[in-house]
């Protein structure tokens, strides 16, 4: 009798681990696939950096990032590119940083919930989305034509500025709303207007991540191509830029340039690979430092 | 004294409305340059249709503007723009939102400080650089193992694409999936569902509009994208019969032949109106998924 019982409990784990079993199983198949698919993302990211160190270092050297390019570009550096570079993405910070944190300032600080609110935020989302081929037909027709800067450096910075501004916006608004609330009631019953408040009690506060994001808005401007296509950058330029209405080369351009309008594609591959390279550790350096400086900050706040 | 005390006080508030007012003003910064690239996008786009017609422009078969006389019929862009973004979508949707459910759901914080970054620069990693991998690796390596006349074509841009939006996916969908109310996972969780049963009855359902809007950005990025289109598809102004033939995406024809077409003649106007097609895709997108993430809100556990 007992025996029986014994064996009956038996079965019914037997049962029950059966299908607890298969329950196991398929969370742990699709926790496997959760992982598979996130390492694919990394080894993706492995791939596109180790072909271009392994291929690009070789060309690398003092010569190649201080001399321009020589012999119709088949030899010699990328100085102008990299000078070129480094003015329109900063000439583009200049524009979207102001604009954008005090876009931020309003979005977040001023404006009350309503239907303007969610028009403006419309409009920042739909700006977002814009393409960036699109933001090059708009910087043609707009700055270059219209208000004839000409293909300058000035043309150049002001689209990939507005075209940054999404991102600026977003940054400095996430930095504000990280602010506590305390801080603005503590300065607010201290007497304090809403503008010295904001001046100089949250602005501070929140510098930190506004910083961060002028950092992404950077390294978004450097990397971009089709903005700058018909706007800022040229095929080639044999000095370095005086003033702001001169055309430049840059980066981006240069690699696109030399990778398929180039009269010797195959014999510059080396200077290509350097180029993208370059660009490339230009990028992510200023990734890597954003988002480490984010995860101090993110400590220290906690 | 009290008038004088009083009299401050005013200017005080003057001046408190008008930095409001200026900050408002720059706050509509975004919309009029929104307006402004739509003006501008018609103002020189428009002019071709004095040469064709709507409809022969949209859906003509050829796209041949240097030609005397010149075809300016956009399908085949139209065509390939669309097909490039579908095969893109069919990796990068999965890829995404699972990479999206690992980061929220199984990582160990230890992990998701890694991988997270990850993701984050592959992200930044620029356009142009894709297009260059696509073109002088990717693409060799594709015609050799398929053995097919050339590397670049519809599938290669595709996955070059893919890798560009997954991104974009992941963190918005993260970001959903993280803001579900930890009281229904919980909740599942105590009525003895396994994690998995919890994050596909309960945790998803909750956050699938934010996946959508996810997904629906991710496509709009797709479709939107130049540079890799421009040196990885092929160029070859077909529609495209299969996943290896090569195309030309509505963003690589304008970027490649901007630079050739005399100002203001017709081939000008023509890849304006490319450019309103292509913008006008976009704001779809982009309007549908606004529409989405506030139709469908996730307001605390009254999502279910």
């Amino acid at each position: 009798m007992g025996n029986e019982r014994v064996k009956e409990r038996l079965v019914n784990t037997d049962q029950s681990n059966g299908l607890q079993g298969r329950r196991k199983f398929v969370q742990a198949s699709m926790f496997g696939l959760f992982r598979i698919a996130a390492t694919i993302n990394g080894v993706a990211l492995l791939i596109i950096v180790y072909f271009l160190v392994a291929r690009g270092w070789r060309a690398i050297n003092w010569t190649f990032l201080t001399q321009p390019p020589m012999e119709s570009m088949t030899k010699g550096g990328i100085l102008p590119c990299i000078v070129g570079t480094v003015c329109l993405s900063l000439g583009a910070i200049l524009v979207a940083l102001p604009i954008g944190v005090a876009s931020a300032i309003y979005l977040n600080e001023y404006a009350k919930p309503g239907r303007l609110l969610r028009i403006i935020r419309l409009g920042i989302n739909n700006l977002a989305g814009v393409p960036s081929i699109i933001f090059g037909l708009f910087g043609l027709a707009f700055f270059v034509v219209w208000l004839q800067f000409g293909v300058s450096i000035l043309s150049g910075a002001l689209t990939l500025g507005v075209m940054t501004l999404p991102v600026i916006i977003g940054a400095s608004e996430e930095a504000l709303r990280a602010v506590p609330d305390t801080y603005r009631e503590a300065s607010l019953g201290l007497g304090a207007t809403k503008w010295q408040t904001i001046n100089r009690v949250v602005l501070p506060a929140a510098l930190p991540g506004i910083l961060t994001g002028a950092i992404l808005g950077i390294s978004r401007a450097a990397g971009e191509t089709a903005p700058i296509m018909f706007t800022a950058a040229v095929f080639y330029t044999p000095s370095l830029p005086s003033s702001v209405f001169d055309e430049i080369m840059a980066l981006p351009y240069h690699i696109y340039v030399l990778a398929t309008a180039g009269t010797e594609i195959e014999a510059t591959r080396h200077l290509q690979y350097g180029t993208a390279l370059v660009l490339i550790v230009l990028v992510l350096g200023l990734n890597l430092i954003a988002i480490i400086y984010r995860a101090r900050l993110r400590r220290r706040m906690q | 004294m009290g008038k004088e005390g009083g009299k401050t006080v005013s200017i005080r508030q003057r001046r408190e409305k008008e930095i409001r007012v200026a900050f408002f003003g720059v706050a509509l910064a975004s919309i009029a340059t929104l307006g402004l690239i739509v003006l501008f996008l018609f103002m020189e786009g428009i002019p071709i249709f004095k040469e064709v017609s709507v409809h022969d422009f949209l859906f003509g078969k050829y796209w041949y503007p240097t030609d005397d006389p010149p075809d300016f019929g956009i399908f085949p862009l139209i065509a390939a723009s669309i097909s490039v973004t579908a095969v893109a979508s069919i990796i990068s949707i999965p890829l995404g939102v699972l990479t999206a459910l690992y980061l929220a759901e199984a990582a160990s914080y230890r992990v998701r400080e890694w991988v997270k970054p990850v993701v984050e620069l592959l992200a930044a990693i620029p356009s142009v650089v894709i297009g260059f991998f696509g073109m002088v690796v990717f693409a060799p390596f594709l015609q050799e193992i398929l053995d097919i006349p050339t590397g670049l074509n519809l599938f290669n841009a595709s996955l070059m694409l893919a890798f560009m939006s997954i991104p974009t996916i992941c963190s918005i969908s993260e970001d959903a999936i993280f803001s579900v109310p930890i009281e229904l996972k919980e909740a599942s969780l105590a009525l003895g569902a396994t994690h998995w049963e919890t994050i596909w009855r309960v945790i998803i359902p909750a956050s699938i509009s934010g996946i959508s809007t996810a997904i629906i950005l991710g496509m709009s990025r797709a479709i939107g994208e130049t540079m890799v289109v421009l040196m990885v598809a092929g160029g070859a102004t077909l529609i495209p019969a299969s996943l290896f033939d090569p195309v030309r995406p509505m963003p690589a024809s304008i970027a490649a032949e901007m630079a050739e077409a005399p100002f203001r003649g017709d081939h000008y106007h023509a890849l304006f109106a490319t450019g309103i097609i292509l913008f006008l895709f976009t704001l779809l997108f982009n309007l549908v998924a606004d529409y989405v993430s506030n139709k469908y809100r996730q307001v605390g556990a009254a999502t279910l």
